[in-house]
C-alpha cells in the first residue's frame, strides 16, 4: 500500500465507521466592524495600531501621494537619498513614483537586496490589527520586493481600509501569494523583549491617502 | 543517529505511533527526575519566571481587547472538531488543489519516511545547504539530524532556533525555543560561535538580533532550498500559511528555487474563511500581539514570484493514533500558540527540557504520550497539578486537564501486572464504597496518633510514598474522632 | 432548608473542625443540617490518579449515601467540582448509565459552601466576627471549574473585625494537585515555596481558602517553616462569632488537629 493510501486508511480507521457528526460551526463573532471601508475612524484606528508597532504613518490627500512618498523616503533613508536607491512595484501608479526611481522587472530576486528602499501599494489594510496586505499584483509587486530592501514604503488608500480581520480576508484572493505585514520585522526571542528589525525591512513607512 | 530496533513497534489504540529511535518526542529521563535537576537551576527559574510573566501580561491585554474572544474561541474549537471528523476528505482536497497549482504532494507515514523524502528532494537539487524556517514538525521528526547525516548543511534561521543550534542545545518552548537562556548567555553563545562577530557585541537584545541578521543575510541570498513547516493549509484552495515575526520565514519562502514544506496532517482547515478565526486567535494567544509582523500565504507555484518548485510533505507520525482516541483527539486541535506553557505553573518551574519532547508544557504532556503511545512517555500525564490554567487560555478550548486524567487511566489500564499503587487504590476503592470498612479504616488511621506522641503533626521521617509529602510539608496528626463519628454520637444516625 | 453535609473524606478524617464549622454556620443561619453516615468520598482521587474504573463503586456509594437529599453542601471546591464534572462521566464510561443519571441529578443539587451561601441562601453577611488579618487563596478548582468568582471575597468582606489583604499571584496553583504532590514532589514543593512566599509577604495571620486539601498543603509547608501564619478554612472563619470563637483563632502551629 502506498504511504498516501495507508495514511488515509489510518484516518478512516481512527474515525471509525460511525463517525460522530460534530456540532455545526457557529460564526457569531464579529463579521464586520460596523463601519464602512474608509471611515475616518477606521483610518485613525489604523494609524494608531500601525504606530503601536513602531512604524511611521504619513497622512496626505489623494493628490499628494507622490510628494508624501518622497517625504517618507527622506525620513527612512535620510537627506542623502537618491531615486536610484529606490525600487518600486511595476504597477505602482506613475504619479506615486519618485522621479528616476528603479522599477522592478524580472531580474533575479536577490538583486533587490542592493536597493535601499522599495515602494509598493497594498491590496487591503485591516485597521483593528494594523495590518497591510500585499497580494503580488503589479501594484504590490512580487514578494521579494517588499522583503529585501531595508526600508519599505507602502501606500494605502482610504477605500482599502477595513475594520476587521474577516472583512480583510474576504477581500483577498487566496490563490495569490499574500504577505500580511503588521509593523516592521521583529523578534521577541530574547527574554520576550520586542526588538524591531531583524531580517525583513527594519523601517516601515505607511503613506495613508485620504 | 543509530536507530535502535525496538522489540515491538509501539502502537496506541491499535494504530502505529511515532517510531522509536528517530526524532525528539521521547526523553531519556522521567519527568520527575528531569525536573529535579531543572529545579536546582536558579538561573533557569529566573529566566522562565521573567519570560512567562511578561508574555502572560501581554496576552491578557490583547485578548481582553476583543469583545468577541469567547465566540472566536468557540468557533475555533468547532472548526477544528469539524475538520477532524472529515480529515480524510480535507486531505484529499488539499492534495488536489496543491497539485492543480503546480505543487507536489508527498505522504509520510512516520518520521523516517518524511526524513527520507526531504533528504531525497534536497539532494535532487544538487545543493548542499538548506535554510530552515522554525517548524515544530521538523523538530519533531529530527529532520536536521537526518539531513546532516546525509552530508547536508542545515541553517536554522529563526533567532531562537539559531541560538539553540549554535549553542548545541535543545528547544524548550514552542514559540520561543531559547526562553531558558538569558541575554548574557546568548551573547556568550554568539561571541563564541558566529565567525567574524563583532568582539564588542553586548548583551543588548537589539545588538544580538543584528548580529543574527548579519550572520544569516548571505545564507538567505545564496540559498537554493528551504524547508518550512506550516501553520495552516486551506483544503479548498491549496493555500499554505506561515505565521512569523522576523522575516526569516519570508526569506526562506520567497528566495530559494525550491521550497519543501513539512506539515502534520492535522494542520489542514477546510476553507479560506476559516483563517479569519485562526488569524485572530493565534497571534494574540502566542506572542500577545494583535497580529504578528508577517503572515505569508501561497498556493502552489506562482510564476515569477517565489520558489518555482514546491513540495508539500503530509506527515502522520502518530497523529492518526491520536485521532483514534475519542477523548484525546482534541489535542490535534492545537495551533501551537504556546499560551498553555506560559500560564502553566509546572512548566514555569520545571522548564521545557524536563518534558523530554519538542512539545513541552501542558499540550506536550498530552500530545507527546499519544504520539508515542502512553507507555513511552508514561510520566508526562502526571506532570500537572490539574490546576486548569491551560484550558482557560487555550484559544481552541482544548480541555487539557481532562485529557491528562484520561491518559493517566490509559496508563494504569495498560499495566499487565498490578503495581503496588494499583493494589492500594483498588483496596481503597473497596473500603470507600463500603461505609463499615471506611469507618474501620478511618479508625486505623488513628494509629498515626501513636507515632505523633501528642504533637499536632506527624514526624518528618516516614516511609514512601508518604515521605514524598513529609520531606517538605508537615502532615497533621489524625484527630481522636472523625466528624461523622462525633455527629452520629451527638445526633444519632 | 434541610441541608445534607458532605464532609469529604479528607476533612472527615483529618480536619473534622472544618465540617463542624460548616454545620455550625448553616445551623446559625437557621437551616437544618443532616450528616448522612454512609458518606465517604466523591472518588476524585481515584479518577485523577488514573483509577476511573475503581472510582465507580465510590461514586455509587456517594449517590447511595445522599439519595433523596434536598441540597448537599461540601466545604471543598475540588470535591464539588469532581461531583459536577467527573462522577457521571466515569460511571457512563463504565457502562453504568443509571448510576450516571443519578449522579448527574445529585450533582445538580450539590454546592460548594460559598456558592451555596451566596447563590442559594442569598446571604453575604453571615454574622461572623473574626478579628484577624486574613488573605484568601482562590483554589484552582473553585476558581476555574466551579467559577466561584468573588463570592468568597464578598463573604469575607462582610466579616466584622476581619482585615482582608490581597494575595499576590493569587490565581497561581499552590502545587497540591492530589497525588501530584507526591509523584512530582519537587515541582510541587517549588510551587508551594512561591505560594508561601506570597502568603508571608502579605503579613497575614491567616491564609484561608475553600478547600481543605490545598490548605493542608500550604499549612503543612508553613508549619514546617514555623512561619507563624496559619491556615484556616473559610467555613471556620464564617462560623466564628464574638460568642463562639473557634479554638483555631489562637496563634498555634498552622496545622492543628
Amino acid at each position: 500500500m502506498s504511504a498516501r493510501d495507508e495514511v488515509l486508511s489510518r484516518v478512516r480507521q481512527a474515525l471509525g465507521a460511525d463517525r460522530t457528526t460534530p456540532d455545526e460551526v457557529v460564526r457569531d463573532y464579529r463579521q464586520t466592524d460596523g463601519r464602512p471601508a474608509g471611515d475616518p475612524e477606521l483610518l485613525e484606528l489604523l494609524v494608531d495600531r500601525v504606530e503601536d508597532y513602531r512604524a511611521t504613518v504619513l497622512r496626505c490627500s489623494p493628490a499628494e501621494v507622490g510628494a508624501t512618498v518622497r517625504a517618507a523616503l527622506y525620513q527612512g533613508l535620510g537627506a542623502g537619498w537618491a531615486a536610484g536607491d529606490v525600487v518600486v512595484a511595476p504597477g505602482l501608479a506613475e504619479n506615486w513614483r519618485p522621479a528616476g526611481c528603479d522599477v522592478d522587472d524580472d531580474r533575479p530576486a536577490v538583486q533587490l537586496a542592493d536597493r535601499a528602499a522599495s515602494v509598493t501599494a497594498v491590496a487591503v489594510a485591516i485597521a483593528e490589527t494594523g495590518t497591510l496586505v500585499l497580494d503580488g499584483s503589479p501594484a504590490c509587486g512580487r514578494r521579494a520586493l517588499s522583503l529585501l530592501p531595508d526600508c519599505l514604503v507602502c501606500v494605502v488608500t482610504a477605500d482599502q481600509v477595513v475594520g476587521s480581520v474577516p472583512e480583510g480576508l474576504a477581500r483577498l484572493d487566496p490563490l495569490r501569494p499574500l504577505t500580511m505585514v503588521s509593523g516592521p520585522s521583529a523578534t521577541s526571542d530574547i527574554e520576550l523583549q520586542r526588538v524591531e528589525g531583524v531580517h525583513g525591512p527594519r523601517t516601515l513607512l505607511v503613506v495613508l491617502a485620504g | 543517529m543509530t536507530a535502535t530496533v525496538p522489540p515491538k513497534a509501539p502502537t496506541f489504540l491499535g494504530l502505529p505511533t511515532a517510531p522509536r529511535g528517530v526524532g525528539h518526542l521521547r526523553g531519556d529521563q522521567s519527568f520527575p527526575d528531569a525536573a529535579r535537576g531543572a529545579l536546582r537551576d536558579g538561573q533557569l527559574r529566573a529566566n522562565l519566571g521573567h519570560a512567562t510573566s511578561t508574555i502572560r501580561g501581554k496576552r491578557a491585554k490583547v485578548v481582553d481587547e476583543l469583545p468577541d474572544w469567547a465566540q472566536l474561541r468557540e468557533a475555533g474549537r468547532a472548526l477544528k472538531a469539524a475538520t477532524m471528523a472529515r480529515l480524510d476528505e480535507h486531505l484529499e482536497e488539499l492534495e488536489r488543489q496543491v497539485t492543480a497549482r503546480g505543487g507536489v504532494v508527498h505522504w509520510a507515514r512516520d518520521a523516517n519516511e518524511a526524513n527520507e523524502i526531504v533528504t531525497r528532494l534536497v539532494q535532487a537539487t544538487g545543493t548542499t545547504e538548506v535554510v530552515k524556517v522554525k517548524s515544530m514538525a521538523t523538530q519533531e521528526i529530527g529532520l536536521n539530524e537526518a539531513l546532516e547525516a546525509a552530508g547536508l548543511d542545515v541553517f536554522e534561521t529563526d533567532l531562537a532556533e539559531l541560538i539553540v543550534q549554535l549553542g548545541e542545545d535543545k528547544p524548550s518552548h514552542i514559540l520561543v525555543p531559547a526562553i531558558h537562556k538569558n541575554r548574557a548567555e546568548i551573547r556568550e553563545i554568539f561571541a563564541r560561535t558566529i565567525p567574524g562577530v563583532d568582539p564588542d557585541l553586548t548583551d543588548d537584545p537589539r545588538q544580538l538580533a543584528m548580529a543574527a541578521r548579519t550572520h544569516l543575510r548571505e545564507r538567505f541570498l545564496r540559498a537554493r532550498v528551504a524547508v518550512s513547516g506550516a501553520n495552516f493549509a486551506v483544503a479548498e484552495t491549496g493555500t499554505l500559511t506561515v505565521v512569523e515575526s522576523e522575516g526569516n520565514g519570508r526569506m526562506c519562502l520567497t528566495l530559494p528555487e525550491t521550497l519543501i514544506t513539512v506539515m502534520g496532517i492535522e494542520k489542514v482547515v477546510p476553507t479560506w474563511r476559516d483563517l479569519e478565526v485562526f488569524l485572530q486567535l493565534l497571534p494574540r494567544s502566542s506572542t500577545g500581539e494583535r497580529m504578528n509582523p508577517y503572515t505569508s500565504t501561497w498556493a502552489g507555484v506562482t510564476p515569477g514570484d517565489g520558489p518555482q518548485e514546491f513540495h508539500l510533505v503530509l506527515l502522520d507520525n502518530g497523529r492518526t493514533a491520536v485521532l483514534a482516541d475519542e477523548v484525546g483527539r482534541e489535542a490535534l486541535h492545537c495551533i501551537r500558540c504556546s499560551a498553555c506553557l506560559n500560564v502553566c505553573p509546572v512548566y514555569e518551574r520545571a522548564g521545557g527540557h524536563s518534558y523530554g519532547s519538542v512539545y513541552p508544557g501542558p499540550i506536550g504532556a498530552v500530545l507527546s504520550p499519544m504520539l508515542t503511545g502512553v507507555e513511552d512517555n508514561a510520566s508526562l500525564p502526571y506532570a500537572s497539578s490539574l490546576c486548569g490554567a491551560c484550558y482557560d487560555v487555550c484559544p481552541v478550548a482544548i480541555d487539557i486537564p481532562s485529557i491528562l486524567v484520561h491518559l493517566r487511566a490509559e496508563h494504569v489500564e495498560a499495566q499487565e501486572r498490578p503495581t503496588a499503587e494499583a493494589v492500594a487504590f483498588r483496596g481503597l476503592s473497596k473500603v470507600m464504597s463500603h461505609p463499615r470498612l471506611w469507618h474501620l479504616a478511618q479508625r486505623a488511621s488513628r494509629l498515626g496518633r501513636l507515632i505523633a506522641r501528642g504533637r499536632p503533626t506527624l514526624p518528618n521521617a516516614l516511609p514512601p510514598p508518604v515521605s514524598g509529602w513529609t520531606r517538605s510539608r508537615d502532615l497533621p496528626t489524625p484527630p481522636k474522632e472523625t466528624f461523622v463519628e462525633s455527629w452520629v454520637r451527638e445526633h444519632g444516625s | 432548608m434541610k441541608v445534607a453535609l458532605f464532609a469529604t473524606c479528607l476533612v472527615d478524617t483529618l480536619t473534622p473542625s472544618v465540617a463542624r464549622a460548616t454545620a455550625t454556620l448553616l445551623q446559625r443561619l437557621g437551616h437544618e443540617v443532616v450528616v448522612p453516615p454512609g458518606q465517604s468520598c466523591c472518588g476524585q482521587m481515584h479518577v485523577n490518579t488514573g483509577y476511573r474504573r475503581e472510582a465507580v463503586p465510590i461514586v455509587a456509594n456517594h449517590v447511595r449515601a445522599f439519595a433523596g437529599a434536598e441540597a448537599i453542601v461540601a466545604p471543598s471546591g475540588s470535591c464539588v467540582a469532581s461531583i459536577h464534572h467527573q462522577q457521571a462521566a466515569v460511571a457512563r464510561r463504565a457502562g453504568e448509565h443509571r448510576l450516571a443519571d443519578e449522579a448527574e441529578e445529585l450533582a445538580g443539587r450539590t454546592y460548594e459552601l460559598s456558592q451555596f451561601l451566596v447563590d442559594v441562601l442569598g446571604v453575604t453577611d453571615v454574622g461572623a466576627y473574626y478579628p484577624h488579618r486574613v488573605t484568601y487563596h482562590p483554589t484552582c478548582h473553585s476558581l476555574r471549574l466551579l467559577k466561584v468568582g468573588d463570592r468568597p471575597y464578598q463573604l469575607l468582606r462582610a466579616v466584622r473585625g476581619l482585615e482582608l489583604v490581597e494575595l499576590p499571584g493569587a490565581e497561581q496553583c499552590c502545587g497540591f494537585g492530589g497525588t501530584f504532590a507526591v509523584k512530582n514532589a519537587d515541582t510541587s514543593t517549588a510551587m508551594l515555596t512561591d505560594k508561601m512566599a506570597n502568603v508571608l509577604g502579605t503579613h497575614a495571620e491567616v491564609c484561608t481558602a475553600g478547600d481543605a486539601s490545598c490548605l493542608m498543603h500550604i499549612g503543612g509547608g508553613l508549619s514546617r517553616l514555623r512561619a507563624g501564619t496559619r491556615t484556616v478554612h473559610l467555613a471556620e472563619i464564617l462560623a466564628s462569632t464574638e460568642e463562639a470563637v473557634t479554638p483555631d483563632q489562637q496563634t498555634r502551629p498552622a496545622v492543628s488537629a
